[in-house]
């Protein structure tokens, strides 16, 4: 890291071209005010160097990049609007009266908590705007930092060295989960009430503690008067902090790091091409801030979330129809749904309520530490030490997008389970068997989602093949003495051709052998083997990018055109390699298991 | 500054040290992945090239005056938007009533004030947005800027150095020599927290002892068994009231004295339902009712919801939470979803003033099912 310091001020290149050195640090007197106060600033801080050096640093440009700064500003939004909320909202379950301006609730006894929430939205002026920004910008978050993820995941984003952002970013996801959940609880109305409600039983099922946590969490039995007050500091003080730390060092990592950047011409491993942070990168994500705050005021305006003055505030003993939590949440409630009731059973005079444990307790936790420890796993399976900054094409990976979009299965089939209600009521289909059908598709449905998807991967970079050795279609028939008509193709530029070809594959390593495994512990010799299983596993079935020696023998053969026929005969490959002895030369391979290649590059001696 | 790289090169990078001018360049452009595949291909390189970046392309705005002055006139339209909508927000806020109803396409009856500020707060925001894009789109440089990397490991001096502090202090502190300190320093470092943790944890909620298996109707009343009470209405009910078919809500009398009402319900509530006796086809169920009339608790046994819905046909119960479906007819066994036990019947009776009475609370804990209940 040193050595990025020295750079401060005679770093190598910067630019390609010579034309666009435009930004120099304020100098020593001159430059107007600005340059007076920055002059002041930096005798005393010395902080020019650093904002130098930040407002040269160049980001790629790429439309999933958005996703992150999405994710961000909604944060910023939440930050915002929460504050302003703070000011109206009473953190009491202390019983009131009500007797504002909303009619329907004249009288009635509720809590203080709702109380104020309802007269934020009636009485307030703009409260019910900024309330339902913040509603909707939770919402907004949580999309976000989810489609974030899928980004990071599906190009191999999280690889060396980024694995500590992807732990950070994958807790970042948790945390705002359990925010979200505890500040939709806070207005206390029926809707949250009958999901705390539920959260207390969730406790409940934990074994041995159960009742102590659930009676340490709410200060007694349920409801009490103390759950409201603590979500309270929990939501506004304990997690926006803990969020706030872990974006800061989310957002420091990014810059030591710098962006990843999609493969093309010119790009590489060792250089980040883009626009700078001053001022294009600026003026875009700036610009971009506002956008997604328009867009949050404008749904917020037109689209009421979250009514509470119509659901009424929360009485232990009623229940709306129908109770469904915030969409991030759905996916544990839709786990509880799908879990069969004799996983509860009694044993040595104790319960175990698994059918409530396994969806609401561990099923977060669980998959949470997956997703953690994924690039672990991955960088294990492939012995991969290497720095990556370019991303994989997701095709690139097929067993990686495969898994991931498995995974995408798994948690749709939970989603969609916690509407089995809903969906029997508008499709008239009888809720018993729509909830069967789910409870086998979530054994049924990831596999095969996972399989599809592999040889669609495969098919694409078949395709990417093919393109590569036999150009694009012209359009222009050429007739050969024969009478054969053939499409001319023109090969592609050299710049198209590398986006193509500039992936790499990994192979299998070879399980150990008897005389490998001489004075290695047993331990060992399993672990090796375990790892063997999963390389094949992942890269058994691989298609590698074409190198130059296959592109000339392609050409060699006569490649370049390709008879009509044969193409409208659809499986291409196929039939050309009957017409041309040589083709499954160039053509796609499909490895067989007996080629076990080691490639001692990846692997360090340890 | 290359932009393309000179065919594979093929250095072990464990033992690659970064120099000056150099930027670690072991990796990408090579794929050592076993040799052997491509053999015989003569003088090609085993991969192919990066050819480096690809040509500027020029915009309109770059060469052309009057489309550069067009982009400048756009975005200072969509700056000169969001100032007008900014000024809508103002004038609505005062003058907008807060009772005003809008009726608008798609959306329906809302609130005035509130569609009125989030519109024009939407738009002076998203005209801001897209002014500042659009100008770095047309007007600002496009010119792609390369930045070299570096790679994150630091020189090994700095390495060695970072140990070598380490290692001298763990010297000068004696630390390695004096595991006397090393041993009580880790026990006192360990155990601090202890007293934090206590205090936080001790003091957060009583122990719950058997307050999860108790009912307000366990709890006698002047000597008596609790009258059922109507939720909300808070009256006593009369076998005759419970016509065949009728569902009541009930709560245990003198629910209100207590301390803490909401507390006592979440445990006390009860479904009173009236069937044709020969409906029954559980006995004890049939005992514990009145001529078909039988009181059952309403706390879901999956996590703890009020069960909601009752089939008059069928005589199910459904929990709306995650649709566990109980049978009213045969001791509200489970036949659906996720929860396991039945609800807990409460046996009723009628007192001498002809009203209905719980002479005893629940024979079981009500709600979610929890470790000690068994
Ligand atoms: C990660 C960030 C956050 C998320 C996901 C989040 C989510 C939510 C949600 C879903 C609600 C319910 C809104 C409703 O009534 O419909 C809520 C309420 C609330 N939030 Fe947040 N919030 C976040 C950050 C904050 C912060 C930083 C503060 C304050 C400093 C805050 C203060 C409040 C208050 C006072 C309420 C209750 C008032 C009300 O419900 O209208 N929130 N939050
Ligand atoms: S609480 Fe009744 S089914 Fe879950």
């Amino acid at each position: 890291m040193t050595s990025d310091a020295h750079t401060g001020t005679g770093r190598p290149a910067d630019a390609l071209r010579g034309d666009d050195e435009t930004s120099t640090a304020p100098k020593k007197k001159g430059g107007g005010a600005v340059g007076g106060v920055a002059n002041w600033m930096d005798e005393r801080t010395g902080g020019a160097k650093g904002i130098r050096y930040l407002m040269n640093k160049v980001f790629p440009d790429h439309w999933s990049f958005m996703l992150g700064e999405v994710a961000m500003y909604s944060l910023i939004i939440l930050l915002i609007t929460g504050t302003f909320l703070t000011f109206w909202y009473v953190p009491s379950m202390g019983e009131t009266i009500y007797h504002g301006s909303y009619t329907p609730l004249q009288g009635q006894q509720m809590s203080e908590a709702y109380k104020s929430t309802v007269d934020i939205s009636m009485d307030v002026r703009g409260g019910l705007l900024i309330r339902q920004i913040h509603h909707w910008a939770a919402l907004l978050f949580l999309v976000a930092i989810m489609l974030h993820m899928f980004r990071v995941f599906f190009t191999g984003a999280f690889r060396k060295p980024r694995e500590i952002n992807w732990v950070i970013g994958v807790l970042l996801f948790m945390l705002a989960m359990v925010e979200g959940f505890a500040g939709y609880s806070l207005p206390d109305d029926l809707l949250s009430g009958t999901g705390i409600r539920a959260a207390q039983g969730f406790m409940l099922s934990i074994p041995v503690i159960g009742s102590y946590v659930a009676y340490f969490v709410f200060g007694g039995a349920f409801p009490g008067s103390e759950i409201i007050p603590r979500l309270f500091t929990v939501h506004v003080l304990l997690l926006p902090a803990i969020i706030m730390g872990l974006f800061a060092a989310h957002m420091i990592l990014l810059i030591v790091h710098k962006h990843t950047q999609f493969p093309g011409p010119g790009r590489s491993d060792h250089n980040v091409v883009g626009f700078k942070l001053m001022p294009v990168y600026t003026a875009k994500a700036g610009g971009f801030f506002f956008i997604v705050f328009g867009i949050t005021a404008l749904i917020s305006g037109l689209v009421t979330i979250n009514p509470i003055w119509m659901y009424g505030p929360y009485e232990p003993t009623m229940v709306t129809a129908g109770a469904q939590p915030d969409w991030y949440m759905g996916f544990a409630d839709g786990a509880l749904r799908l879990s069969p009731g004799w996983w509860e059973f009694t044993l040595l005079g104790h319960t175990f309520s698994l059918n409530v444990m396994i969806g609401a307790i561990l099923l977060i936790p669980v998959i949470f530490t997956a997703l953690g420890v994924y690039p672990f796993l991955e960088a294990w399976i492939t012995g991969d030490k290497r720095e990556h900054h370019l991303l994989d094409r997701p095709r690139n990976a097929p067993t990686r997008t495969a898994i991931g979009m498995g995974f995408i299965a798994f948690y749709f089939v939970l989603f969609v389970a916690s509407g089995n209600d809903i969906m029997a009521i508008t499709l008239h289909l009888s809720i018993n068997d729509i909830t069967h059908v789910m409870q086998a598709s979530i054994f049924i449905l990831p596999p095969l989602v996972f399989w599809i998807t592999k040889r669609l991967c495969m098919s694409l970079q078949r395709s990417d093949r093919d393109l590569v050795l036999h150009g694009k279609e012209s359009g222009r028939l050429i007739r050969t003495a024969e009478g054969r008509f053939f499409e001319a193709h023109t090969p592609l530029s050299e710049h198209d051709r590398w986006r193509l070809v500039s992936y790499e594959t990994h192979r299998p390593i070879a399980a150990p052998t008897e005389a490998d495994s001489n004075g290695v512990g047993r331990r060992q010799i399993a672990k090796d083997k375990m790892r063997a299983r999963l390389s094949h596993f992942y890269f058994n079935d691989r298609i590698e990018a074409i190198t130059p020696a296959e592109l000339a023998a392609a050409h060699h053969d006569g490649q370049a055109f390709e008879s009509i026929e044969s193409a409208e005969d659809g499986d291409r490959l196929e039939i050309d390699s009957d017409e041309f002895d040589h083709h499954m030369h160039g053509g796609a391979e499909e490895l067989s298991s007996g080629h076990a290649y080691s490639h001692p590059q990846d692997q360090e001696p340890s | 500054m290359t932009t393309s790289f000179t065919g594979p090169e093929r250095h072990d990078h464990s033992e690659h040290q970064p120099e000056p001018g150099d930027h670690g360049r072991q990796g990408s452009d090579l794929i050592n992945l076993g040799d052997g595949h491509h053999e015989g291909s003569g003088a090609l390189p085993e991969r192919f090239e990066n050819p480096g970046l690809p040509e500027h392309v020029h915009r309109l705005g770059d060469d052309d005056p009057a489309a550069a002055k067009r982009s400048e006139r756009q975005v200072a339209s969509l700056f000169g938007v969001s100032m007008l909508a900014t000024l809508l927000f103002v004038i609505s806020y005062i003058v907008v009533g807060k009772g005003e109803i809008v009726t608008l396409p798609l959306i329906g009856a809302t609130k005035a004030l509130h569609v009125a500020l989030g519109v024009t707060l939407g738009i002076s925001l998203l005209c801001i947005g897209l002014g500042a894009v659009h100008w770095a789109k047309t007007l600002m440089s496009d010119t792609e800027v390369v930045e070299e990397r570096h790679t994150l490991r630091s020189p090994d001096e700095d390495r060695e150095g970072t140990v070598k502090i380490l290692t001298d202090s763990a010297e000068s502190t004696q630390l390695t020599r004096r595991p006397l300190i090393k041993y009580s320093l880790g026990g006192a470092l360990g155990l601090f927290v202890v007293p934090l943790g206590l205090q936080l944890v001790g003091s957060l909620g009583p122990l719950p002892h058997d307050n999860l298996g108790v009912t307000l109707w366990d709890r006698k009343l002047n000597g008596k068994g609790r009258r059922l009470m109507r939720d909300p209405e808070n009256t006593p009910i009369r076998l005759s009231d419970v016509t065949l078919g009728s569902v009541f809500h009930v709560l245990p009398e003198g629910i209100d004295d207590v301390q803490n009402p909401q507390d006592a319900k979440v445990k006390a509530a009860v479904l009173l339902v009236s069937m044709q006796e020969s409906d029954i086809k559980n006995a004890k169920e049939a005992s514990w009712g009145i001529q078909g009339v039988v009181a059952y608790s309403k706390i879901c046994t999956h996590v703890g919801c009020p069960v909601g819905l009752y089939e008059h046909t069928t005589h199910h119960l459904l929990c709306p939470c995650h649709q566990s479906t109980f049978d009213m007819t045969n001791d509200c066994e489970v036949i659906f979803g996720p929860a396991k036990r039945r609800l807990p019947q409460l046996k009723i009776s009628v007192n001498d003033a002809g009203y209905l009475v719980a002479d005893q609370g629940f024979q079981e804990p009500v709600g979610p099912s929890f470790w000690e209940r068994a």
